[in-house]
């Protein structure tokens, strides 16, 4: 009861807080800035989608993206992706991804990235898929996935 | 002692009468070894149109199918992956539709084909419904698992389904896209390595 009066507004600054990081689309906690979470659209009877942001982590430890909860999937892998003699090949991270200390781990196509595996339906465009990011100190972390047009991000390989 | 002197001359005159039979003889053989072997090369010096994709029959989104013979006549750039997949399929199907998009009226010369290898996963209205999410016409394909496996075998794609945990399962596949010709023979790869401008002049040449 003595921590009512304390709660309350640490409760109301929090909710504005979240508001105000949700708009930007951008989400903190503790040491960790998650950038811009984005997911791809789906089509009817595709039952996995893939999942994209960018972790910093402000602290002097590491951390560890191990996994995440949302009510729109079964679960939530994180995944690694290698080329490797023209063949594409895709592993679930046993151990999570490593957000190393005053570093920022980027999971983007052709690289690291989530996998939504069991959608309960498909993602639509530009609608907001909230997700339970699972950090191994940070804990968990809410965010929400923004749904971009699948034809978003990593068309153009002008690299040369 | 002039016998063995008029002989020696004699005797030198045969050996290189018959040095000059090989000569001839060798010259001969190679003009036909390389007439032989000429067939085998365009006139542009180029090696002889493979088989490679040049044997397969799939199953488009109605179930109709799809053979070489089906899609002679327009060159198509086709790739192989499965709509699980969260990310070299959509780079690769944005990419060629961005592609397309830059050659202007050219890019509605060639076809953009997608094979989905998911047997086990995706039913061919589901690849259909897929490959209209680019914004580009694409065909997307599919088949039985044996139809897959010869259309891979045929088109020299690797593709390997992957255990992991909790049941499900992930593919492994070749991420290069073949260019076929309008005859339905191929030209030749484009892999994520080459930069647009590469890439471009490459489906220029393909739809010339």
């Amino acid at each position: 009861m003595t921590h009512l009066p304390f709660s309350l507004p640490a409760l109301a600054l929090g909710a504005t807080l979240v508001a105000f990081t949700a708009n930007a689309h951008s989400f903190s906690k503790g040491d960790l800035a998650i950038g811009h979470p984005w997911a791809r659209e789906t089509a009817a009877g595709q039952s996995a989608g893939g999942g994209f942001l960018t972790i910093t982590n402000k602290g002097k430890a590491e951390d560890r993206l191990t996994g995440g909860t949302t009510a729109a999937a079964a679960q939530v892998q994180i995944h690694t992706m290698s080329m490797d003699g023209g063949i594409m090949r895709m592993r679930p991270l046993k151990d999570g991804l490593a957000i190393p200390a005053g570093g920022t781990a980027t999971l983007k196509p052709g690289s690291f990235h989530i996998m939504f595996v069991g959608l309960k339906r498909p993602f639509k465009q530009g609608e907001m898929i909230p997700v339970t990011l699972t950090f191994a100190r940070a804990g968990k972390v809410a965010v929400q996935f923004k749904v971009e047009p699948i034809t978003f991000g990593g068309q153009s390989h002008d690299r040369h | 002692m002039t016998a063995t002197e008029t002989r020696s001359p004699l005797a030198r005159a045969r050996l290189w009468l018959w040095a000059l039979v090989g000569i001839v003889a060798f010259a001969l053989g190679t003009l036909l070894a390389v007439q032989w072997l000429k067939p085998a090369q365009s006139p542009a010096g180029t090696t002889a149109p493979s088989d490679i994709g040049t044997r397969f029959t799939l199953v488009d989104r109605d179930g109709k199918p799809v053979t070489p013979q089906t899609l002679k006549g327009t060159p198509y750039a086709i790739f192989f992956g499965f709509t699980r997949c969260p990310d070299i399929c959509p780079t690769t199907l944005n990419r060629m539709a961005h592609l397309r998009k830059a050659m202007g009226k050219d890019g509605e010369k060639f076809r953009i084909v997608f094979v989905s290898v998911d047997t086990g996963h995706d039913k061919p209205a589901d690849v259909g419904a897929y490959v209209d999410l680019f914004g580009t016409p694409i065909l997307g394909l599919t088949g039985s698992e044996q139809q897959i496996a010869d259309a891979a075998k045929s088109f020299r794609v690797f593709y390997q389904k992957v255990p992991v945990e909790g049941g499900d399962y992930t593919i492994d596949h070749s991420a290069f896209v073949v260019l076929m010709d309008r005859d339905g023979h191929m030209q030749s790869l484009l892999s994520d390595h080459d930069s647009d401008a590469s890439a471009i002049a490459e489906l220029r040449r393909l739809i010339a």
